[in-house]
């Protein structure tokens, strides 16, 4: 007998799910009209009946927004401010299973990084932004910063609660009301968010969630209310937005695309490199705009890192989210799993080799296995465009200079890696590096206090930071 | 010796194997660790993992204080673990000092335990402080008393001061001593070591100076064998292994006390070097309280409630 691990599956009895929701406006959960169904993309069930807001229920949003801002937030005390913030983030860490396991069921990401990553890191923005909330005269962006007003927020799904998080606690800090829209496939932890509004009894209409799909998004951009838009998702989506505002005075967040360089010099340490290789392009099943999903291999050590990188890929345990012991997840719907399948043809059509470890993948539900792709070139799509899934392209180059040339040669500028022992070579390569986070010796690590975004149609501002906590308040740059 | 053609005997050809090594980074390292400790073993594997563990044992008495009685009675429990339950398997050897090793041997004999093999620490143990005919004559006494494997430490005095030819030849030497009679096992002592690379490098030059085994820790320095060291360790048998296509063993020694502790053990042998390593012939632990929660958790499984710490022996 070998070494098989059982299942070890978290329960799912922490939550309850209920059959249909409403959204949350003016602090109170309100039946919405049209509903569409969520599903759980590991099994394709059916979690719940989600409410599609239409123009009624945005203006309704909007408006509760406004109410709070004039006569309730606006008017509080930063003091006052950040202690609801901290009560948020604690409630947070208390519930921190629940939504770990609702975030698991809704995304189809592994329960191990629901529970590891996303949602202490979400409670930790909020912590971070709260103690910010009486401090702004001293953030060094004037003597005394005022909020924008209603911030509406489109957030994606492959970080639910988080990129909720990153968006609502500095817009809250800042003194700003929110309309927060969830991404349309994974709308529940939003509304449980919802619910630990109410218990932390922050004021009625601070927050506001509207689910829906595109249609409401668009609702939200451009409606007149609204001050200030904050975007998370594709490159494309940002730029209808980015037109769609051009003419108003709303100010905006874009946070885009990214297809990043993961740069490994021949002095790299082997080992973790490889380990930093599969972080930067597995985690989350890939679905992370900052993926380290072009691999630029030294010539010189890339056949003994390509050999490493596919016994480890040997290892990646792919299967049941829910089960502490898994990997990789689901693809989060069967869109984008179309979309992967259609960019990993184009790879085989530009005569890329196509390897994927031996895995079973479940029969119902969305899988993609881990793949990688060799004698890739500048000149193939798959170097080009955002794949967003579990889909790694593998490049070469011969000296320093030609790997920052390839690295930079892209439209997106959102993150890089940097993989050497020799110090003076990484804070060379990292000064040279077109992209917002630069990572040396690591991947796709997170922290409030460090500003995320990126160059060139990777996006506009920042979020997280003394940066993120500008692009809430008047007058000051976003850079 | 052919040193598996990796390095011919002089200073500079050792030089160049172990200056070709790439760096550990430190961060990754023990991130990656903590990663795999967060595996959740349960009902038939961690079954499987307790039954292996135990086989793995080398169970160890390493006392100024002990006595033919001791040691005999560590022998006794090192056949049987469990007296009340013949499915339990003998550990996987007996660990004792030099002097100790005729008597463990003796015993093991007597009480049906033929199969159980006794480790002698050895090389003046555990600083490693004496000259080379000490060490010499200090392994051949263990051999001739009847130990089938010598626990060997390096000189990290040597190693620290760069003079990697001299820990080398030490090694060369007593293997020559061992020669067929003796498996070698060599301890880094890593809590001297300190760092990963260090780690690293001393294991490639262990394993080409003839070890079958690299060993973590002498017991008697902490940290010992924490969960990053053993992933380095790991690392290098496998690369190892694809160089020369032999498999060498990995014996953590010194902090594993827990079922816990030991699992999360054999989870970085299967993820890192794998399955053919899981067994007694290429893994050990170095313990002594292990076993018995080893056999408390066993019970526990059976029963399906925890048992009174006196339900095991205490030897």
């Amino acid at each position: 007998m070998t070494f098989e691990y059982a299942p070890a599956p978290e329960s799912r009895a922490i939550v309850t799910i209920k059959p249909k929701y409403g959204h949350f406006i003016g602090g109170k959960f309100v039946a919405g009209s049209k509903h569409f169904p969520t599903i759980n993309p590991a099994t394709e069930e059916v979690l719940s009946q989600i409410a599609l807001a239409g123009k009624a229920d945005v203006d309704a949003a909007v408006k509760a927004a406004r109410k709070a801002y004039t006569t309730t937030w606006s008017k509080m005390s930063g003091k006052e401010r950040g202690k609801y913030l901290y009560r948020i983030a604690r409630i947070m860490q208390e519930r921190a299973r629940e939504f770990a396991v609702l975030e698991t069921l809704d995304n189809g990401k592994p329960i191990r990084e629901s529970r590891a990553t996303d949602i202490p890191l979400a409670a930790a923005h909020f912590f971070y932004h709260a103690g910010w909330a009486d401090k702004l005269e001293y953030a060094g962006l004037g003597t005394s910063p005022k909020p924008l007003g209603v911030a509406g927020q489109i957030i994606p799904w492959n970080f639910p609660l988080l990129m909720l998080a990153w968006k609502v606690a500095p817009a809250l800090a800042a003194g700003n009301t929110v309309v927060l829209k969830p991404a349309e496939s994974t709308p529940l932890t939003a509304l449980l968010f919802a619910e630990v509004c109410q218990q932390a009894e922050l004021p009625a209409g601070v927050v506001n969630i509207v689910t829906g799909d595109g249609s409401t998004g668009a609702l939200i951009v451009n409606h007149l209310g609204i001050d200030k838009i904050a975007f998370t998702g594709s490159t494309e989506v940002g730029k209808i937005i980015a037109r769609a505002v051009a003419p108003t005075n709303k100010s905006v967040t874009l946070e885009l695309g990214g297809k990043a360089a993961n740069i490994v010099f021949d002095d790299a340490p082997i080992d973790e490199t490889v380990e930093g290789i599969v972080n930067g392009i597995f985690f989350n099943q890939g679905h992370v705009c900052c993926a380290g999903s072009r691999l630029l291999l030294q010539e010189n050590v890339a056949e003994e890192v390509l050999h490493k990188l596919k016994n480890r890929m040997d290892k990646i345990r792919v299967g049941d989210p829910m089960d502490k012991n898994t990997d990789v997840g689901a693809i989060n719907s069967k869109e984008q799993l179309a979309k992967i399948v259609e960019l990993a043809a184009v790879g085989d059509a530009e005569g890329a080799e196509r390897w994927s470890p031996a895995c079973t993948l479940p029969s119902k539900g969305f899988w993609f296995a881990p793949t990688i792709f060799t004698g890739v070139t500048q000149a193939h799509r798959i170097a080009r465009e955002e794949i967003f899934g579990p889909v790694l392209s593998v490049l070469t180059f011969r000296t320093p200079q030609e790997a920052i040339e390839k690295a930079n040669n892209t439209p997106f500028g959102l993150s890089a890696g940097i993989w050497s022992e020799k110090g003076s070579r990484t804070l060379w390569a990292s000064q040279q590096l077109r992209a917002g986070v630069i990572w040396a010796n690591t991947f796709n690590k997170f922290d409030p206090t460090s500003p995320f975004g990126g160059y060139k149609e990777s996006g506009w501002g920042r979020e997280g930071g003394r940066h993120g906590l500008a692009v809430y308040l008047k007058g000051v740059s976003h850079e | 010796m052919s040193f598996y053609g990796l390095v011919d005997g002089t200073e500079a050809s050792l030089k160049s194997y172990l200056g070709n090594l790439s760096g550990v980074d430190q961060v990754g390292a023990e991130a990656r660790a903590a990663m795999l400790a967060t595996r959740s073993i349960k009902t038939t594997s961690k079954r499987w993992a307790i039954d292996t563990a135990i086989t793995m044992v080398d169970l160890t008495t390493l006392e100024g204080a002990d006595t033919p009685g001791k040691v005999k009675a560590l022998c006794t429990k090192a056949v049987r673990p469990d007296p009340t339950d013949a499915t339990v398997p003998s550990v996987g050897a007996v660990c004792v000092y030099n002097d100790m090793v005729a008597v463990a041997r003796a015993h093991l004999d007597l009480i049906g335990g033929q199969h159980v093999p006794v480790a002698a620490v050895s090389t003046a143990f555990p600083s490693g402080r004496a000259s080379m005919p000490v060490k010499i004559q200090d392994t051949q006494d263990a051999i001739d008393a009847g130990a089938e494997e010598i626990d060997m430490v390096i000189d990290r005095g040597a190693f620290l001061a760069g003079r990697y030819i001299d820990v080398f030849n030490e090694i060369v030497q007593i293997r020559q001593v061992c020669a067929d009679k003796a498996h070698l096992k060599v301890i880094f002592e890593t809590g001297e070591l300190v760092t990963y690379d260090n780690v690293r490098k001393a294991s490639f030059l262990a394993m080409a100076a003839g070890a079958d085994f690299i060993k973590t820790s002498t017991g008697k320095v902490a940290p010992a064998a924490t969960p990053p060291v053993v992933l380095v360790m790991l690392e290098a048998v496998r690369d190892f292994y694809e160089m020369t296509q032999t498999r060498i063993g990995v014996k953590p020694a010194g902090g594993i006390r827990t079922t816990k502790d030991a699992i999360k053990q054999l989870v970085l042998v299967n993820e890192t070097v794998g399955p053919d390593w899981l067994n007694p012939k290429l893994f050990r632990i170095g313990a002594s309280a292990l076993l018995n929660d080893l056999l408390m958790q066993r019970m526990k499984m059976d029963e399906g409630y925890y048992t009174s710490p006196h339900y095991v022996t205490m030897d």
